[in-house]
């Protein structure tokens, strides 16, 4: 099937692209650091206040962090017009999408599990209690984000001021990723934790659509 | 032209006719007194910025399917006249709260998806400006406008589901539920006249963009030459 | 270049319009190329030469008209056109052995890995196989950028002003390339600023100016000469 080969060929490009240099993974590393920090600054860390908040800094930390990561994923495409050759060489130009947003997602992911001790720190939460399903949850959520992300990516690249365009297009989008995922992240790390399956369907709901949506519409974003 | 002037006649004196139902017709509400009022003007104003979103999102789809012009000069205006309805709603909603609840804003599932709503049309607009070629702003504005429209719903039930906990006041709701009989007459007028009127805005948000595209036509073949 | 014939496949444009919003790049421009043929492209800057090529190679859509690959088995590599501009169209940071792998990959060529070394050596980047390519030379990058091109064994080649920025050594070798996939019996359709060793084996000249074609030398009137040096004016 054309579309999971090119998908994962492309797939293979992104990642051996991204793990040669590390450069997008370690600055958005650096720069969730940065933001917990500039956070644990507003809350009294170490309290019930701090426990309170945490998860939905955590989720706007990721949230931000995103915003910038995606900033390249079609910023790079356009240096050598490598877009163009991609267009002519596959034969679904959905893989182009799937590569990337499968890509955007494990970046984000391993960002965001490479912050979690550091998070679970700053903030004294313990982590590790149900942490398959915090897991998972951290992925419905940034499958999400990788979504809309890269859709909105495809469409700021071809914009002006596009590094302020992107976070302006993408942030309103995710108000329910926002929303659903602290409350069912804060209801995991609570003293008395608690799953909420609902929750974790609603973000799959979430992915789903604009997954549809991106295969619906996607060539036309590439279209010149 | 004669047509249009009569109808955006027709529509401002509605919009009179409809003012002055609201203080001099309807009945003073027994428990709000006379902030209640500008709920017939809000709740119709609301209603009217839906359907026009609703319009622009049709707009968007036709113009990704059929790449005609009309569709994109149809989508700009309905988000235009929507932005400005939904700002007015964003506007006479804490008017009519405060006094009657005593908080300006609280972040219920109507509220919140109205003001991302509002954040999304802006978005939209400000995308429309940043980019030059006009058949790129179109289609890119476009897909942006479905993206927003599958959102909104979304933003919706997350807050609904999620967030209102504990029982607020419902600011924006109980349009038309045991609604006095005269009071729902004048609210139902409302909401023609406020769809008319937003209908009137449109056509001339759509000529005038019609009218762009025609200069900018004239302007680049003359630079041709 | 490579020894194998490839499958005869022409080129037809049919009325084909490219608008840009309220200016026309392309005016109902109809041009038939036949299999084998080696034709030039030439205009000013800014006559919709680069548009053409772009919607040839599929890249741009029409905004009306029809592209057509008359002869072209339908879902094989080799269907799909070669094309070269002046981006080489290759990632930076991979090697020049990775990108061709990669594109290969893509289209579904045979033996994708043993394919990308004999184009490599037929370049002649062999020995830079695992060097990035953001440490290539100019010359360097349009070879590699043809290496792309040339991965699926297109029938038909599109070349956008191809000898920009080469030296003279450089053009020798890229007139021998052109003159082999002529050989082979591929159809090429390139522009061009004036003669030089390059436009010396085409077989014909189109010129464009403002997005129509204004002569042809298959329809006499104008000779290869004239249109060339018409065009660098």
């Amino acid at each position: 099937m054309s579309l999971l080969s090119n998908t994962s060929v492309l797939l293979g490009k992104e990642l051996r692209t991204e793990f040669r240099s590390r450069e997008l993974l370690i600055t958005t590393c650096v720069f969730i650091i940065i933001v917990l920090v500039l956070f644990s600054f507003t809350v009294n860390p170490g309290t019930e206040q701090a426990r309170q908040f945490a998860p939905g800094l955590l989720w706007l930390a990721i949230l931000f962090a995103a915003s910038l990561m995606f900033q390249s994923c079609f910023l790079r495409e356009q240096v050598n017009d490598t877009l163009s050759s991609l267009r002519l060489a596959v034969a679904e130009p959905f893989s182009i999408f799937l590569a990337k947003l499968v890509a955007n997602t494990l970046f984000l992911l391993l960002t965001e599990l490479i912050m979690l001790p550091i998070f679970a720190a700053f903030y004294n939460i313990p982590v590790l209690p149900n942490f398959p399903v915090l897991v998972l949850v951290l992925f419905v959520g940034s499958l999400g984000i990788a979504v809309t992300g890269t859709a909105i990516s495809a469409i700021s690249a071809q914009a002006r001021m596009r590094e302020l365009l992107l976070p302006l297009l993408l942030l309103p989008l995710l108000t329910p990723v926002l929303v659903v995922s602290s409350i069912v992240t804060a209801g995991l790390l609570d003293r008395d934790p608690v799953v909420q399956w609902r929750g974790i369907a609603f973000l799959g709901v979430f992915d789903l659509i604009f997954l549809t949506a991106l295969w619906l519409f996607g060539q036309y974003l590439l279209e010149e | 032209m004669a047509k249009r002037t009569l109808f955006g006649a027709v529509a401002t004196l509605l919009v009179i006719a409809a003012a002055y139902a609201n203080f001099f017709v309807a009945p003073t509400e027994r428990t709000m007194g006379l902030i209640q009022r500008i709920f017939y003007f809000h709740a119709a104003t609301a209603w009217a910025g839906e359907m026009v979103f609703f319009l622009c999102f049709v707009a968007n789809l036709l113009y990704i399917w059929k790449r005609r012009d009309q569709y994109d000069w149809l989508g700009v205006a309905c988000a235009e006249v929507g932005l400005a309805c939904i700002t007015i709603v964003l506007i006479t909603g804490p008017i009519w709260a405060h006094p009657v609840w005593g908080i300006w804003w609280t972040w219920d599932a109507r509220l919140t998806s109205t003001f991302v709503l509002w954040l999304l049309y802006v978005s939209y607009l400000l995308l429309r400006t940043l980019i030059e070629e006009p058949g790129r702003r179109a289609l890119l504005s476009a897909l942006f406008g479905v993206f927003a429209f599958l959102d909104v719903p979304l933003v919706f039930f997350s807050i609904r589901w999620w967030r209102t906990q504990h029982p607020a006041p419902v600011i924006m709701g109980g349009s038309g539920s045991g609604l006095d009989p005269i009071m729902s007459k004048v609210f139902f007028f409302n909401v023609f006249v406020m769809h008319l009127f937003a209908a009137f805005l449109i056509v001339e948000r759509y000529i005038l963009e019609k009218l762009r595209h025609d200069v900018d036509v004239l302007q680049r073949e003359a630079g041709a030459q | 270049m490579t020894a194998t014939t490839l499958p005869p496949t022409g080129l037809r444009f049919d009325n084909i319009d490219k608008r840009y919003g309220g200016l026309y790049a392309l005016r109902r421009v109809s041009l038939e190329i036949a299999p084998g043929e080696c034709v030039v492209l030439a205009g000013r800057n800014g006559s919709g030469k680069t548009t053409l090529l772009r919607i040839a190679a599929q890249i741009v859509l029409p905004t009306a008209g029809e592209l057509m690959f008359p002869g072209a088995a339908p879902n094989t590599p080799n269907g799909r056109p070669g094309y070269v501009a002046h981006a080489t169209m290759v990632y930076d940071e991979l090697s020049a052995e990775e990108n061709l792998v990669l594109f290969a990959k893509l289209q579904n060529v045979d033996n994708p890995a043993a394919r990308a070394e004999d184009l490599l050596r037929e370049v002649g980047l062999f020995e830079r196989r695992d060097s990035l390519v953001r440490t290539f030379s100019r010359g360097m990058r349009q070879r590699i950028a043809i290496a792309r091109a040339l991965i699926h064994r297109p029938s038909v080649l599109l070349f956008d002003e191809p000898a920009t920025g080469l030296d003279p050594l450089g053009i020798t070798w890229l007139a021998h390339v052109l003159r082999e996939m002529h050989r082979a019996g591929g159809t090429i359709l390139m522009s061009l600023h004036g003669e030089s060793e390059i436009s010396a084996f085409a077989t014909r000249a189109v010129h464009i100016d403002a997005g129509k074609i204004i002569a042809d030398t298959n329809t006499g009137g104008a000779s290869l000469h004239s249109i060339l040096t018409f065009g660098a004016a």
